[in-house]
C-alpha cells in the first residue's frame, strides 16, 4: 500500500495565484451575502485590491525560481513571472473598464426582450458576478504559463476559459448577438479542449509521463514511438493555437470579439493571448525544443497564413470590433514568429511584444467603449467619421494605439516588431520575416483608413457622441497611451529587465 | 558643443511652447513659429561656420546609448553633404512659415496644430540628415511621415485626403522594405562581432553578393520612392497638388532629398559592390526620369502638378550624378539637391500666391500677369529660369557639373540627359509665356501684387539663387571634400579627360 505523502507547497512562490483565488472567493461571498446597494463598490474594490496585491507579490518574488513550488506541477521562473506580471497589469486596467457596468446586462439569466429583463432594468440591477468571474479567469491565466505538467496545464486552461465563456454573454445591448457569441465560443472552446486532451493523452502514451520534464527527456532521448509524439504535439498545438486565435483556428474570434461586452473583449483579447503564448513559449522552448524539425515548419506556415489572412480580411471590415479581431489574428501570426525563433532573443522579444500589445489592445477597446449613441456603443466604422473633430483626445489616443499596431516608429509596437522579426531572422526564419514585413504593409492600410476616417472625414448627420469617460476608463486610456509611447521612445529599461530575468528553468 | 542636438531641440521646444498657447491666439502661434525657425536658422548658420571644410571625417559627432539591448545609439554627425542639406532645411523653413502666413486657415484644425506639425517635421528633417545610426535614421525616416501626412490631409486642398493616404502608403511600403534590410544588417552585424547600427561598422560587414544585392534593393526602393525616381513617382504629383504651397516646398525641397541623400549615405556606403551591379539599371531609370518628367511637365495643365513633374526630372539629374561615380558628378548632385530646394521653393511659393489670388491653379486661367503684378511675375520668371538652369543662376552650376561628371564615364546617358535641358526650356517657357505674358485674362485685372511680407519671404531665395549662380564656391568648398571621399571610398578614380592636354 502506498503511503500518503502530504504535499509541500511553497506558499510564498504561489502567492500571486493564491491571492487571486482568495479574491475571487471573497467576490463570490460578497455576491451571496452583501446587500445589493454596496455590492458594486465592494466588488470593484476587492477586485482591484486583489490584483494589485498579486502584482506586488509577483514583484517581490521576481528573482526567484523553483521547480518544486507545488510538487513539480508548477515552475516558477523568470519568463513565468514576467508573464504573470503582464497578465496582472492588463487585468487591472481591464477591470477599470469592467467597472463601468453600463456595458453589462442587468440580469444575465433573463431572456432577451422578456418582461423579466425589462423589470430588472427598471429596478436598476447590475451584474456584479462579472468581477469574481474575471478573477477566476485571471487565476487560470496565472497558472497557465507556469504549469509544468499536462494536467495542471489543462486545469488552468479550463479555469481561464469557463468564466470567459460566461462573460462573453453578458452584454447589455444586442443581447442575442452576445449570447450567440458566448455559445459559439463555448462550443468551439470545448472542441479545442478535447483536442488538447487528446494530444495530452498521446504525449503520455509516448513518454509515459505527464510532466514536462518527463516528456522532454523522452524527446531528447528519442526512445518513444515518434508517431505518438507527432500526433500528441499536433493536437496539443491545436488546443493552444485555438486560444491565441491563429489561422485556421481563428473562426470564433471575430464573432466573439464583436458580441462580447467591449470591456470583456478587451480583457480577453489581451490577457488570454499573454497566457496562451506564455504556455506555448514554455512548451516549445523547453519540452519540444529538440523536436524542432517536426513543428517549426508547420508553425512557420501557420504564422505566415495568420499574418497575411488577418491583415487582408481586416481591410474588408466595417465594424471596429471585428477589425480589431482580425488585426489580433495578424498579431497572433507576428507573435508566433517569436515562438519559431527558438532563441533567447525570441523569448525576450515575445514577452516584450505581449506586454506592449496587451496594453495597446486594452487601450483601444477602452476607446471603443466610449464612442456611443443613444442605443449604446457605436461600432460601425462609418459612424466614427469626424471623431477627431468632436473629441480630439479620444481620437488621438485611438490613433496612437493603431499606429502601435501598425508598428510605426516611436510607438511600442515598432520596437516589438523589430525585436521579434530580428530574433526570427537570426534563427534563419527568413520567409516568416519577409511575410511579416509585407503583411505589416497591408495592415498599415486599414489602420490608416480608420485614422483618415476619424480625422479627415466630416461627421455624419446622426452624430455619435463620445461619452464623458468615467475616471477609471480615463485612467485606462491615458495609462495605455502613455505606456505605448514611452515604450516606443525608451524601451531600454523594460528590455533590459526582461532579458535579465527571462530564462527558462527546466 | 552639441550643435546638432541643439538645432534639433530648438524646433521641438518651439512646438512645445506653441502647444501651451490658447487656441484663439493664432497670430501669436505664427509669430512663435517664425521666431523659432529663425533661431534654428541662425544656430545652423553658426554651426556651418564652425565646420572644418577640409576634414572629411564626420563632424559634430555625438553618441549615446539609446536601446542598449539592440546596440542602438543616438548617434549624430555630419559630413559636408549632410551639412548643406541641414543648412537648406534650416533656411527654407522660416521662409515657408513667412511665405505661407495664412496657409493654415483653410485647414481642418487650428493654426496652432499646423505650426506644431511644421516644427516637429523640421526636427525630424534635421535628425534624418544627421543620424549616423541606421536605426535612428529609420525612426526619423518613418516618423516624419506622420506630420507630413497630417499637413497634407488636414490643411491641403482638393483631394487632400486621398493624396495624403497615397503618400503615406507608398512611403510606408518602401520603409518596410528598408526595415527588412535593416533587420538583416542587424543580424549580420551580430554574427560578425556584436550588434550595432553604426554606419561605419556596418560598411565593414562581409556579405555574399546575393545578400548584398537584396539588401541594397530594400534600401534603394525605399529611397527611390522617396526621391521619387521613375517608376515610383506616381504619388508625388497628387501630393504636391493637394498640399499647401509651404508643405509642398518642404515635401519636395526637404523630404524628397532624404531619398537622394539616403542613396549616397546608405546605398553607396553600405553596399559598394551591389551599387556597381545595379548602376547601369539606375542610370537608365534616372535618364528616363529626366526625360519622362520633362515630357509630363510640358503637358501639365495645372501649375502645381507642373512643378512636381519638373522635380521628377530634376531628381533624375541628381540620381544620375550620384551613380556616375565621379567627383564632379557627386559634388554636382549634392549642390543640385541644395539648389533644387531653393528654386522649387521659389516656384511653389510664387505659384501659391498666384493661385490664392486667382482662385485657380490652371495655367490657362492666368495671363498677362506681368502688367498687373510685375513683382510677382518677375519672381516667378527668375524661379523658372533657375529651374531650367540658366547660366548665371545657381542650378546651372550643379546641372553642368552633373553632366560633365557623367559624360566622362557614361557619355550616352549624359548626352540623353542633355535633352532634358532643352525640354526644361519648353516646360518653363510655356507657362511663363501663358501666365505672365500675352493679353490679360478676364478676371486677372485687379490682382494685387506681392505685399511686403511676401517680398521679404521671396527675397532671400532669389538672393541665394543669384549669388550661388555667380559664385558657387562657398557651397562647393563644403561639398567637394565629402563628395570626393564618397567616390574614393567606392574605389573609383576620376577618369582622365580623353582629349585633354594635346
Amino acid at each position: 500500500m502506498t503511503e500518503f505523502i502530504s504535499p509541500t507547497l511553497s506558499y510564498s512562490l504561489l502567492s500571486p495565484i493564491l491571492v487571486v483565488f482568495a479574491g475571487a472567493i471573497i467576490g463570490v461571498l460578497i455576491e451571496a451575502f452583501a446587500s445589493k446597494s454596496i455590492r458594486p463598490i465592494a466588488q470593484v474594490s476587492v477586485s482591484i485590491g486583489t490584483l494589485v496585491l498579486a502584482l506586488v507579490q509577483v514583484w517581490r518574488i521576481r528573482n526567484s525560481s523553483s521547480t518544486t513550488a507545488a510538487m513539480g506541477s508548477v515552475i516558477i521562473d523568470g519568463p513565468g513571472l514576467l508573464l504573470q506580471g503582464t497578465i496582472l497589469v492588463i487585468s487591472i486596467i481591464a477591470i477599470f473598464l469592467i467597472a463601468d457596468t453600463e456595458n453589462f446586462a442587468a440580469a444575465a439569466a433573463a431572456i432577451p426582450g422578456s418582461p423579466e429583463e425589462r423589470e430588472s432594468i427598471a429596478r436598476g440591477q447590475q451584474v456584479t458576478e462579472v468581477f469574481p468571474l474575471t478573477l477566476f479567469a485571471v487565476a487560470g491565466m496565472l497558472i497557465f504559463p507556469v504549469s509544468s505538467d499536462l494536467i495542471t496545464l489543462f486545469v488552468a486552461l479550463e479555469v481561464l476559459s469557463l468564466p470567459l465563456y460566461l462573460m462573453a454573454g453578458l452584454s447589455r445591448r444586442r443581447r442575442l448577438l452576445s449570447q450567440e457569441s458566448a455559445l459559439k465560443y463555448f462550443l468551439l472552446g470545448a472542441f479545442s479542449s478535447a483536442f488538447f486532451l487528446f494530444g495530452a493523452a498521446y504525449l503520455y502514451g509516448y513518454s509515459g509521463s505527464i510532466s514536462f520534464a518527463g516528456i522532454r527527456e523522452a524527446v531528447v532521448g528519442g526512445t518513444g514511438n515518434d508517431v505518438f509524439l507527432l500526433i500528441g504535439m499536433a493536437f496539443l498545438s491545436i488546443g493552444l493555437l485555438f486560444k491565441v486565435g491563429a489561422v485556421p483556428f481563428h473562426a470564433w474570434s471575430p464573432d466573439v470579439y464583436q458580441g462580447a461586452p467591449t470591456p470583456v473583449t478587451a480583457f480577453m483579447a489581451a490577457a488570454t493571448k499573454v497566457a496562451a503564448f506564455g504556455a506555448m513559449l514554455r512548451i516549445y522552448y523547453t519540452v519540444f525544443a529538440n523536436a524542432e524539425w517536426s513543428w517549426r515548419p508547420l508553425l512557420t506556415a501557420i504564422a505566415i497564413i495568420s499574418m497575411v489572412f488577418g491583415s487582408l480580411v481586416a481591410i474588408a471590415q466595417r465594424d471596429v470590433k471585428r477589425m480589431l479581431a482580425y488585426s489580433s489574428i495578424a498579431h497572433a501570426g507576428f507573435l508566433l514568429t517569436g515562438v519559431i525563433a527558438l532563441n533567447k532573443a525570441g523569448l525576450d522579444a515575445s514577452i516584450y511584444y505581449l506586454f506592449a500589445y496587451g496594453i495597446a489592445t486594452v487601450g483601444a477597446f477602452a476607446v471603443v467603449t466610449l464612442v456611443r449613441d443613444s442605443a449604446g456603443e457605436v461600432t460601425d466604422l462609418n459612424r466614427w467619421a469626424g471623431l477627431g473633430k468632436r473629441s480630439p483626445w479620444v481620437a488621438t489616443s485611438f490613433a496612437t494605439f493603431l499606429l502601435a499596431f501598425a508598428g510605426i516608429p516611436l510607438t511600442s509596437g515598432f520596437i516589438g516588431k523589430f525585436s521579434i522579426f530580428s530574433a526570427a531572422y537570426e534563427s534563419g526564419a527568413t520567409a516568416v520575416v519577409i511575410a511579416g514585413v509585407l503583411s505589416s504593409a497591408i495592415a498599415a492600410f486599414f489602420y490608416i483608413r480608420v485614422i483618415v476616417l476619424m480625422f479627415f472625414s466630416d461627421p455624419l448627420e446622426d452624430a455619435t457622441s463620445v461619452l464623458i469617460p468615467s475616471i477609471l476608463t480615463r485612467i485606462t486610456v491615458l495609462f495605455s497611451a502613455v505606456v505605448t509611447i514611452f515604450l516606443g521612445v525608451f524601451p531600454s529599461p523594460l528590455l533590459d529587465f526582461i532579458s535579465n530575468i527571462a530564462i527558462f528553468i527546466r | 558643443m552639441n550643435y546638432l542636438t541643439l538645432i534639433m531641440a530648438i524646433p521641438l521646444l518651439g512646438a512645445a511652447l506653441i502647444a501651451t498657447l490658447p487656441q484663439s491666439k493664432s497670430l501669436l502661434a505664427k509669430q512663435f513659429a517664425l521666431g523659432t525657425t529663425l533661431v534654428a536658422a541662425i544656430a545652423t548658420i553658426f554651426m556651418t561656420t564652425k565646420f572644418e571644410r577640409s576634414n572629411t571625417a564626420l563632424q559634430f559627432v555625438e553618441s549615446y546609448d539609446w536601446i542598449k539591448a539592440f546596440g542602438i545609439k543616438y548617434a549624430v554627425g555630419v559630413d559636408g553633404i549632410a551639412l548643406v542639406l541641414i543648412l537648406m532645411t534650416a533656411l527654407l523653413t522660416p521662409i515657408v512659415v513667412l511665405a505661407g502666413w495664412n496657409e493654415s486657415e483653410g485647414g481642418r484644425w487650428s493654426t496652432k496644430t499646423f505650426y506644431i506639425l511644421i516644427l516637429v517635421l523640421q526636427t525630424m528633417s534635421f535628425g534624418v540628415f544627421a543620424a549616423t545610426d541606421v536605426f535612428l535614421f529609420y525612426v526619423f525616416f518613418e516618423a516624419m511621415l506622420v506630420p507630413v501626412y497630417f499637413l497634407i490631409g488636414g490643411y491641403g486642398s482638393g483631394e487632400r485626403t486621398a493624396a495624403a493616404v497615397k503618400f503615406l502608403l507608398y512611403s510606408l511600403f518602401g520603409g518596410l522594405l528598408m526595415l527588412a534590410s535593416i533587420i538583416a544588417l542587424y543580424v549580420l552585424s551580430g554574427e560578425q562581432g556584436g550588434h550595432t547600427f553604426d554606419i561605419g561598422a556596418l560598411s565593414q560587414l562581409e556579405m555574399s553578393s546575393t545578400t548584398q544585392n537584396l539588401l541594397f534593393l530594400g534600401f534603394f526602393i525605399a529611397f527611390a520612392i522617396k526621391a521619387p525616381l521613375f517608376p515610383f513617382h506616381t504619388w508625388l504629383p497628387d501630393a504636391a497638388k493637394s498640399a499647401t504651397p509651404g508643405t509642398s516646398v518642404l515635401l519636395l525641397g526637404v523630404l524628397d532629398k532624404v531619398g537622394t541623400f539616403g542613396m549616397i549615405r546608405y546605398c553607396l556606403a553600405l553596399f559598394p559592390d551591389a551599387t556597381k551591379t545595379f548602376t547601369p539599371v539606375i542610370i537608365t531609370l534616372a535618364v528616363i526620369s529626366i526625360l519622362y518628367g520633362a515630357f509630363l511637365a510640358i503637358g501639365a495643365k495645372d501649375i502645381k502638378r507642373l512643378i512636381a513633374y519638373t522635380s521628377i526630372s530634376h531628381f533624375g539629374f541628381i540620381t544620375l550624378g550620384i551613380f556616375a561615380m565621379t567627383t564632379q558628378a557627386q559634388s554636382g548632385a549634392t549642390l543640385y539637391m541644395f539648389n533644387h530646394g531653393f528654386s522649387t521653393a521659389a516656384l511653389f511659393l510664387v505659384a501659391g500666391w498666384m493661385i490664392s489670388r486667382r482662385g485657380s491653379s490652371t495655367i490657362a486661367d492666368f495671363g498677362g500677369l506681368q502688367r498687373v503684378t510685375p513683382v510677382m511675375a518677375w519672381s516667378f520668371f527668375i524661379a523658372g529660369m533657375s529651374s531650367l538652369a540658366l547660366p548665371g543662376l545657381s542650378s546651372f552650376v550643379s546641372e553642368f557639373l552633373v553632366l560633365v561628371g557623367t559624360f566622362t564615364r557614361y557619355p550616352v546617358a549624359a548626352v540623353l540627359a542633355t535633352f532634358g535641358i532643352v525640354l526644361a526650356a519648353l516646360y518653363i517657357l510655356i507657362p511663363v509665356q501663358r501666365a505672365l505674358h500675352g493679353p490679360t485674362e478676364p478676371g486677372n485685372e485687379n490682382l494685387n501684387d506681392l505685399n511686403l511680407r511676401e517680398k521679404i519671404a521671396i527675397a532671400p531665395i532669389i538672393a541665394v539663387i543669384v549669388l550661388l549662380g555667380f559664385y558657387p564656391a562657398p557651397a562647393l568648398n563644403i561639398i567637394n571634400p565629402a563628395a570626393a571621399q564618397v567616390v574614393s571610398q567606392m574605389g573609383f578614380t576620376d577618369p582622365a579627360p580623353t582629349h585633354g592636354g594635346k
